[in-house]
C-alpha cells in the first residue's frame, strides 16, 4: 500500500518485518528516528520476539550484535558518522567472523570540524572492513534494500551495510510502498546460521591465526565477498518478483546507451543527476548516469561494460580522500582496464552542501566541452580559501581555519539557513 | 484554479516554510505533503536542519508534482512561502528566490504595511501576499500557539494547491486526542479567513 511516510519510519517498519531478534543501538543523528521507531515497536510488542538493547556506545552496539549473531540470532543495528568510526574495530570482527549482521548507515560527515549533515565520509572510511555496502537512491530503495540485505547477509554469512543519505533520505517524507509482512516472509526464510555457539555442540569462533594461514583466511573472505556479485543480481530479481517492482541490482544505468559522457554517483544525488540528464538531453547533449548500488564488492566488470561507449566519465562523490582525491573515481578508473575514457573526479555535497541542478548543469556542460579539470570541487568558494591562506601566510599564529572562515562568511557557529 | 495558474509551464509546485525550532515547521511540511498525497499527487517534504535548538530559525520544504519527484536539492525558487514567525522577516532572507507570481502567507495579526513590507509588495501580484493571525486562531481553537496546521488551511485557500479536505485528513492522521479537532478547527478557520481576504481582492 502506498503511504506518504518518513524514510526512517519506512526503514524501521521494513526492518521489523525482517523479524530481527536482537537490536542493540545507540542514538546518533541522523540515524535516531530509525532506532527510536524500532524500540517503540519492541516495547508495544508489535515486533516480537525481539530484544532491544539500549547500549552505552556504538562499540557496544556492534559487540552485542556480534554476540547475538554468533549465538544464532538475527541481529540489526544502525549508526552514522562518528558512531560508525567508534565501532570500527568491531566491524572488522563481524566480517572476519562471517556474522550476517545488517546495519543501516544514515550517511553523515565526519569531524573535525563537527558537522551533522550528510556526506559519505563515514561509510567510505569503512569501505575495506569486509562488509558488503549497498547504497540507496530513494526511500523506496532504502526500504526494499533492507530485505535484500538480510537475505544476502545470511546466504553468504557476511555482514551488510545499507547506506542511505542522512537527512536527505532519512528525514524526507515521500510516497512509498513498505514491503508487507507476507512479502518479507516470502523472501526471507528464518535465519539458519552457518556457524553457531551452541552449548550442546561446543565450538570456538575467533581463533588466533598466524602467518601459516592468515593469508588464506583473508583470501577466502575476499572470495566470499566477491560471491555477492553473483548473489545480488539473482536475489534482486527474486525480490523484484516478490515485491512487484524493479530492484537495482549491482548498478542502475540511466540513458547511458548512446552517451559519450556518463556521470557516475552513489545514493540520493542520483535523482538530481537524472533530472539534469533529462534537461540536457532535451537540448541534444548526449549524457547518461550510472548509479552504483553495490559499492562493496565493487562491480568492476559491470561498470566497465556500462561505461564501454563513454569517452568521458564524471564521477561525483560525497567523500574526499585527503592526499589523493576521489574514492569512487579510483574504483571506477580501476574498473576500466584498457578502456581509455577520461575520468574526472568531482567532490560535491560535503557536510551537507546542497548539490543543485544548476551547478550540475554547468558542470556537465564543462565536461562535455572538454573544459573540466581532472579533479574539481563543486561550488568551491575559492575566495574564502584564498583569504584564509593569505591570513595563514601573513603570520604563524593566525588562528583556527574553521573559526576564521566562519567569521569571514558572517556565520558565528552554525551553517547558513 | 489558482494552483493551475501558478503551475503554468511548470508542473512542480514548491513550498518553503520558515519558522523557529519548536513551532512545528517540519511537521507543517510533512502534513502538506500528506495532504498532496491524499489528493493523488506526488509530494516530497524535507527539513533543512540548522542547529536543532528551540527558537532557532528552521526551514522546511515541500514539493508537489503530478510526476514522481527525483530531485533532492533544497527549494531555492519557491512558488509559495509560509512564514510561521514574522520576527524572522528582518533576520533571515525569507523571500529569497520568490518569483513575482509567488504566494506568501505570513503569520501575523498585522498587515503587510504594518510589518514594513508595503513597498516591497508592489513587485508581486495583488491577492497573493497575505498576513493572517494564525497564532491567535490557534490559541482560540487549540489553546497553545501552534500556528502550523492553521497556516496550512490558509495556504490551501490562498493557492488551491491542496484541498482543505486533504489538509484536514492529514491533520487527523497525524495528531491524537484533542490535538486533532483543535488543529482541524484552526485550519478551517484560517482557510475561511484567508478566503474572505481573497474575496475582498477579487471584488476590488
Amino acid at each position: 500500500m502506498l503511504e506518504q511516510i518518513e524514510g526512517s519510519v519506512a526503514v524501521a517498519r521494513t526492518v521489523a518485518r525482517c523479524r530481527p531478534e536482537v537490536i542493540p543501538a545507540y542514538p546518533i543523528s541522523p540515524q535516531t528516528h530509525i532506532v527510536e521507531a524500532l524500540s517503540a515497536m519492541v516495547k508495544t510488542g508489535e515486533l516480537a520476539p525481539c530484544e532491544y538493547v539500549n547500549v552505552e556506545s556504538e562499540y557496544a552496539a556492534m559487540s552485542v550484535a556480534i554476540g547475538a549473531s554468533a549465538t544464532g540470532a538475527r541481529a540489526y543495528t544502525a549508526t552514522a558518522s562518528q558512531g560508525l568510526l567508534y565501532m570500527a574495530e568491531a566491524l572488522y570482527n563481524a566480517s572476519g567472523l562471517g556474522l550476517p549482521i545488517v546495519m543501516t548507515v544514515a550517511n553523515r560527515a565526519i569531524g573535525a570540524p563537527i558537522n551533522i549533515w550528510n556526506d559519505h565520509s563515514d561509510s567510505m572510511s569503512q569501505r575495506d572492513c569486509g562488509w558488503i555496502q549497498l547504497y540507496a537512491e530513494s526511500n523506496q530503495e532504502a526500504a526494499d534494500t533492507h530485505l535484500l540485505a538480510f537475505r544476502l547477509a545470511e546466504e553468504l554469512s557476511l555482514p551488510v551495510m545499507v547506506c542511505m543519505d542522512g537527512f536527505i533520505l532519512t528525514h524526507a517524507v515521500e510516497q512509498l510502498d513498505c514491503p508487507t509482512q507476507e512479502q518479507a516472509d516470502a523472501f526471507l526464510p528464518p535465519y539458519e546460521p552457518r556457524q553457531v555457539l551452541d552449548p550442546a555442540e561446543p565450538v570456538s569462533i575467533g581463533a588466533m591465526v598466524g602467518p601459516e594461514a592468515f593469508t588464506e583466511v583473508k583470501y577466502l573472505a575476499h572470495l566470499k565477498q566477491m560471491e555477492a556479485l553473483e548473489a545480488i543480481p539473482s536475489l534482486s530479481a527474486e525480490l523484484a518478483t516478490v515485491l512487484g517492482r524493479e530492484q537495482g541490482g549491482l548498478l542502475t544505468s540511466y540513458r547511458c546507451e548512446d552517451a559519450a559522457t556518463v556521470v557516475v554517483a552513489l545514493g540520493s544525488v542520483l535523482g538530481t543527476i537524472e533530472d539534469t540528464v533529462d534537461r540536457l538531453r532535451e537540448r541534444g547533449v548526449a549524457v547518461g548516469a550510472l548509479g552504483i548500488k553495490a559499492f562493496r564488492p565493487f562491480p568492476a566488470e559491470d561498470v566497465r561494460a556500462a561505461l564501454g561507449r563513454a569517452t568521458r566519465v564524471v564521477v561525483i562523490e560525497k567523500a574526499l580522500a585527503l592526499g589523493i582525491g576521489g574514492i569512487l573515481a579510483q574504483n571506477v578508473r580501476n574498473s576500466l582496464g584498457s578502456h581509455d575514457a577520461v575520468v574526472h573526479t568531482v567532490i560535491a555535497g560535503l557536510g551537507g552542501r546542497p548539490i543543485t541542478e544548476r551547478s550540475l548543469t554547468k558542470l556537465f556542460e564543462e565536461a562535455v566541452s572538454g573544459r573540466l579539470e581532472p579533479m574539481t570541487f563543486l561550488d568551491l568558494n575559492s575566495a574564502l580559501v584564498e583569504r584564509e591562506l593569505e591570513r595563514a601566510g601573513a603570520r604563524r599564529r593566525s588562528g583556527p581555519h574553521a573559526e576564521n572562515m566562519l567569521r569571514d562568511i558572517g556565520v558565528v557557529a552554525a551553517g547558513p539557513v | 484554479m489558482a494552483a493551475a495558474e501558478a503551475g503554468a509551464g511548470r508542473a512542480v509546485f514548491q513550498v518553503r516554510i520558515h519558522g523557529r525550532g519548536g513551532q512545528g515547521v517540519v511537521t507543517a511540511a510533512e502534513l502538506l505533503s500528506v495532504a498532496a498525497f491524499d489528493d493523488g499527487r506526488h509530494a516530497q517534504a524535507f527539513p533543512s536542519f540548522g542547529s536543532e535548538r528551540t527558537g532557532a530559525p528552521v526551514v522546511a520544504f515541500c514539493r508537489i508534482d503530478e510526476r514522481a519527484i527525483r530531485t533532492r536539492e533544497p527549494v531555492s525558487r519557491p512558488d509559495a512561502l509560509v512564514v510561521q514567525d514574522a520576527t524572522l522577516l528582518h533576520q533571515v532572507d525569507v523571500f529569497g528566490g520568490l518569483s513575482p507570481d509567488g504566494y506568501v502567507l505570513i503569520n501575523s495579526g498585522r498587515s503587510l504595511e504594518e510589518l514594513g513590507l508595503g513597498d516591497w509588495t508592489a513587485d508581486f501580484r495583488a491577492g497573493r501576499l497575505l498576513t493572517v493571525g494564525a497564532s491567535e486562531i490557534s490559541r482560540r481553537q487549540l489553546g497553545p500557539s501552534r500556528p502550523n496546521a492553521a497556516l496550512l488551511g490558509g495556504l490551501a485557500a490562498l493557492t488551491g494547491v491542496v484541498s482543505l479536505d486533504s489538509v484536514v485528513q492529514a491533520i487527523e492522521s497525524r495528531f491524537a486526542g484533542a490535538l486533532a479537532p483543535g488543529n482541524v478547527a484552526a485550519a478551517r478557520e484560517c482557510h475561511e479567513t484567508v478566503g474572505a481576504a481573497l474575496a475582498v481582492f477579487a471584488g476590488a
